[in-house]
């Protein structure tokens, strides 16, 4: 931009959003009549970014408009690192880290302190990450800390709430088929990763009943250190108290000793073919299909978020348009190429209809696939939808709050920590050029497994009919004789 | 950060003085400073409230109208005109709205013959065959007047978050947040949507809708929910589905969502609540000139039957292929009732976290159950409803067990007090909802326009402080054995059908 064009702008735009933020004379008659005024100029706000002696990396943002404290720590003690035997393993051990109560005070003192301050330390254990969370009002909020890295320090495991939480694990596996949903994804997450991948395994009644305190105990020695851990504030505190608190909470934690976690692995390519699991007491058949995605780094990432406006994101999309308002097939239709911040997310496209259109399904979602090679995304959709993804993305970043969600998980993984603030040039710079060849190279509907869940009668079409039929048997295993129920309580 | 420190500063006083319980006057007066009440010359009722922390708005309308309204032969009528409210209308979503009102008008009479002769004694399977053909051909002559840069595609190119809809027993919401530059969008698009709602594609989104209700029927817990609410009611129209019942969906017409339309959605049914980077005096002057538009008609007439008392214990047992699911509801008065907190008191000391007394007898101690909970408001609020609890038994337990466990504690409320540590625990986490609640625009827009609609005063929302800072041990007592009687009871539970369980057999995964 030349000076003379920056001299103009600053002064010549306040003028004209003045003159524009005036109220309209007449109320339009097509959404096209409207004239927005530019919008208030809004900075993303930066957390305060330092790293402790021992290795922890501590994040901090303020927001005084409520007096409420968050804190949110990552550490990299996620599922992916459950070891094959005894699968669970860091769901069940997340649990009882903050039901177990820690060395200070057992679970029941831990559950009453808490609740009876409107306070909550929660785990929550995803693939990559255990996430354990604490809110709390400001005034308890120091105390509040403390108790809080003892959770994560120095838990109890008590056995007693180990049994309670395992209790539930094995409640959950007996459930497993109850619902369509939790079945159509579960299994097709092992057919696109593998049955040897930790990002396709379910838990057993075998693997439940195998995990023994000690492995808890074990999970956490070796997982939580400073130096696996991201530690983000957000709330009502000065950063100098905060940087101080945290200090005094965690600055003595010894550094790990350096123990590596493999990284899980997965199956590079799947096995195209249709895949077909019975599920007789429901009305509808759900389908997915689909193969690996990308990570997040790679280099299509903003076309593909284009590529996801147009296909299956959005109430506008073309699986939503085409399938659910035009053909009334479905009520639930979306999908998207699927990208994950440290393995390939899966590129799928899913719905459930009723059995007697279930081949049609198939034939609609195959379609639309296709029709992104037959008819690319046109200039036009690039552009509504590009225009979309830029307008929407202050609702990214609209509360500290979860522009510090945001910034954990990048520095959990090694991403460029200005990755907010690049996403609105990622997204300008896309070209429907690059749209259609993301979507060529990122679905490619001749390499798609095709999983169909749902009753074996009625269906309008035989499933042979769209390739080699695989069978997938989800009967649960009968539990181990232990962990059976005992008969006459 | 913030362009309104001052209001900023002021929200903040609020809520630090809604957690001291020495002035609460006084928070209600910070907030009224920063809210506008707006009502029309129509009956439309406004709520602006700013919150100027980001250059966002969010807003949530209510319409007083859920399948409570409905009577059979239309039960889903109320979700479906919420999916119909996304067709757009004649400025939206058409590319020749004369050509196209009249395709429209063809549709409709093509539906209503094919209708008449489905639905005839003896129904002519040839003719059906005719007129549905018929039907289709009208169907396709429509649709090619859709301009596809409808409803939807506007606001998903302008950035709209979160776009979305929900129905439920007794009203209809309809929200989304928007820029805050894009305040005449909103009111562009909102009028629009109900001063003239176009009826496009009404059988394909029927079609939709049918697809929706079996989807739920994928899930034991939505079959069983049907189940329980139809033997909990046996006159008020909670006893109905909110989805409606299939042969319903598969013959109420777009006429019949015209009439619906217009005895519920006159004006001053729908109350909206804007919250964001707003200012009412520039906000308002565009609220007037779009839904000013809307002219004023009567407003619906209220519902004439009334639940009579229960006079027996009801049991619903449901086989099927699913493990045990148990559940149990008390009639109790409608959600304005000035005893709900006392109600609230028994669900938060019931049911609500580690400490609560379910979670700690079933959960923790005995092994019962792996999930417990409860709620005081079921299926609706606005009309005498249920309180209800549920518990998911744990692997090998039986719903019986379950139920003689959860049993136990419903009587100790009867015949003990609650302790003073339980009652101070309701009170304080009640009133940090309610702060956690403001920290988000739609949260807070939906919490004021529900209140509002109850109890005509969106203030209700902070008086209610008051009413739970003087619920006492006696009240949840009095409550308690007025409540749970076992002829006010109905019971519902899902059982593993004996064959289902044969079938299972060894699998190495």
């Amino acid at each position: 931009m030349t000076r003379l064009m920056t001299r103009l702008m600053r002064h010549a735009l306040p003028l004209l959003l003045t003159i524009l933020a005036l109220p309209a004379a007449a109320q339009v008659d097509r959404v096209d009549d409207i004239r927005f005024p530019p919008l208030a100029r809004f900075d993303i706000p930066q957390p305060q970014r330092i790293e402790l002696e021992n290795g922890m990396v501590v994040l901090l943002l303020e927001d005084h408009e409520l007096p409420m404290v968050e804190a949110t720590a990552l550490v990299r003690a996620g599922s992916g690192y459950d070891p094959a035997d005894k699968i669970g393993l860091a769901e069940l051990a997340g649990r009882v880290l903050r039901s177990g109560g820690t060395e200070r005070m057992n679970g029941d003192q831990l559950d009453e302190w808490l609740e009876s301050r409107a306070a909550g330390i929660e785990v929550a254990v995803a693939e990559d990450a255990a996430r354990v969370t604490l809110n709390s009002l400001k005034k308890d909020f120091p105390e509040a800390l403390r108790i809080y890295a003892d959770v994560l320090r120095r838990p109890a495991f008590d056995a007693q709430k180990l049994e309670v939480e395992r209790n539930r694990a094995i409640a959950n596996v007996s459930r497993q088929n109850d619902d369509l949903f939790p079945i159509l994804f579960r299994e097709f997450q092992e057919i696109i990763y593998g049955p040897e991948s930790p990002y396709g395994w379910t838990e057993t009644y075998a693997t439940l009943g195998a995990i023994r305190r000690e492995d808890a105990v074990a999970w956490h020695r070796q997982m939580f250190h400073p130096d696996r851990t991201i530690l983000g504030l957000v709330g009502d505190f000065s950063s100098e108290e905060a940087v101080r608190w945290v200090r005094e909470a965690f600055g003595d934690w010894p550094r790990g000793t350096g123990t590596k976690t493999a990284a899980p692995a997965w199956r590079d390519r799947v096995t195209p073919g249709i895949y077909y699991a019975e599920k007789g007491d429901i009305p509808q058949s759900g389908i997915i299909m689909g193969h690996l995605g990308v990570r997040r780094d790679h280099p299509d990432y903003y076309a593909l978020e284009v590529v996801n406006q147009v296909l299956g994101n959005n109430s506008v999309s073309r699986l939503f348009s085409n399938i659910r308002t035009k053909k009334g097939l479905a009520y639930a239709v979306a999908g998207q190429v699927g990208t994950a911040w440290d393995h390939p997310g899966m590129a799928m496209v899913f719905m459930t209809t009723k059995v007697e259109t279930t081949g049609a399904g198939i034939e609609a979602l195959l379609e639309e696939i296709r029709n992104l090679k037959a008819r690319p995304p046109s200039e036009a959709e690039v552009e509504a939808a590009k225009r979309g993804l830029l307008d929407s993305f202050i609702f990214r970043v609209d509360a500290p709050r979860r522009v510090l969600g945001q910034q954990l998980a990048a520095e959990l993984h090694g991403y460029p920590r200005d990755l907010l603030s690049r996403y609105r040039a990622g997204i300008e710079a896309v070209t429907p050029a690059q749209v259609r060849d993301a979507a060529a190279r990122h679905l490619r509907p001749e390499e798609f497994a095709i999983l169909v869940v749902g009753p074996n009668q009625g269906q309008d079409k035989p499933l042979t009919t769209f390739g080699k039929v695989t069978p997938v048997d989800i009967t649960l295993p009968q539990p181990p004789e232990r962990l059976r129920p005992k008969s006459g309580h | 950060m913030s362009r309104h420190p001052v209001a900023r500063a002021a929200l903040a006083l609020l809520v630090l003085a809604l957690m001291t319980p020495l002035v609460t006057a006084q928070d209600l007066k910070s907030f009224e400073e920063r809210t506008t009440v707006h009502k029309l010359a129509n009956g439309w009722t406004f709520i602006l409230v700013e919150r100027p922390a980001a250059p966002v708005f969010a807003f949530c309308t209510i319409a007083d109208v859920g399948s409570a309204q409905e009577v059979p032969g239309i039960t889903g009528l109320a979700h479906m005109f919420e999916h119909m409210a996304f067709k757009g209308g004649p400025k939206i979503g058409s590319r020749d709205w004369a050509a196209e009102k009249k395709a429209l008008e063809a549709v409709e009479s093509a539906y209503q013959a094919l209708q008449t002769e489905r639905l005839s004694p003896r129904p002519d399977p040839q003719k059906v065959e005719k007129l549905l053909a018929e039907l289709r051909a009208r169907q396709q002559e429509a649709s090619r007047h859709i301009d596809e840069n409808g409803f939807d595609a506007i606001l998903s190119r302008e950035g709209a978050d979160g776009l979305n809809a929900t129905t439920d027993a007794d009203a209809t919401r309809y929200f989304y947040a928007l820029p805050s530059n894009k305040l005449e969008l909103f009111a562009f698009l909102e009028s629009e949507r109900f001063l003239h709602p176009v009826f496009r594609e009404f059988y394909q989104e029927r079609d939709v809708v049918q697809e929706e209700r079996r989807m739920s029927e994928t899930s034991p817990i939505g079959k069983l929910l049907d189940e329980f609410q139809s033997a909990a009611f046996q006159a008020h129209p909670y006893k109905q589905p909110i989805v409606g019942y299939m042969s319903d969906l598969q013959s109420f017409t777009a006429t019949d969502a015209q009439k619906f339309f217009d005895t519920y959605y006159a004006p001053s049914n729908l109350i909206t609540v804007l919250v964001g980077d707003i200012r009412p005096a520039t906000a308002i002057p565009v609220l007037e000139k779009y839904f000013g538009r809307i002219p004023a008609r009567p407003g619906p007439p209220p519902l004439r039957t009334v639940e009579p008392p229960q006079e027996a214990e009801k049991i619903v047992v449901m086989e099927n292929d699913a493990q045990p699911m148990y559940l149990e509801g008390y009639h109790k008065p409608a959600n304005n009732h000035p005893d709900q907190a006392v109600y609230d008191a028994i669900d938060s000391i019931a049911s609500r976290g580690r400490t609560s007394r379910l979670y700690r007898s079933l959960v923790r101690d005995k092994k019962l159950a792996f999930q417990v909970g409860s709620f005081s408001g079921f299926p609706g609020v606005k009309y005498p409803n249920l309180w209800i609890i549920f518990a998911m038994p744990a692997y090998g337990v039986t719903n019986e067990q379950v139920q003689e466990a959860a049993r136990a504690e419903i009587e100790r409320l009867k015949t003990e007090d609650v302790t003073d540590e339980e009652l101070a625990r309701f009170k304080t986490r009640a009133k940090a909802d309610l702060l956690r609640a403001m920290r988000d625009n739609l949260t807070l827009a939906d919490l004021l326009a529900d209140h509002h609609r109850l109890y005509g005063d969106w203030r209700e929302l902070f008086r209610y402080i008051d009413r739970l800072d003087k619920v006492t041990k006696a009240d949840i007592r009095r409550v308690a054995n007025e409540t749970f009687r076992k002829g006010n009871r109905t019971v519902a539970m899902s059982v593993t059908r004996p064959a289902a369980t044969e079938t299972t057999k060894e699998k190495t995964r």
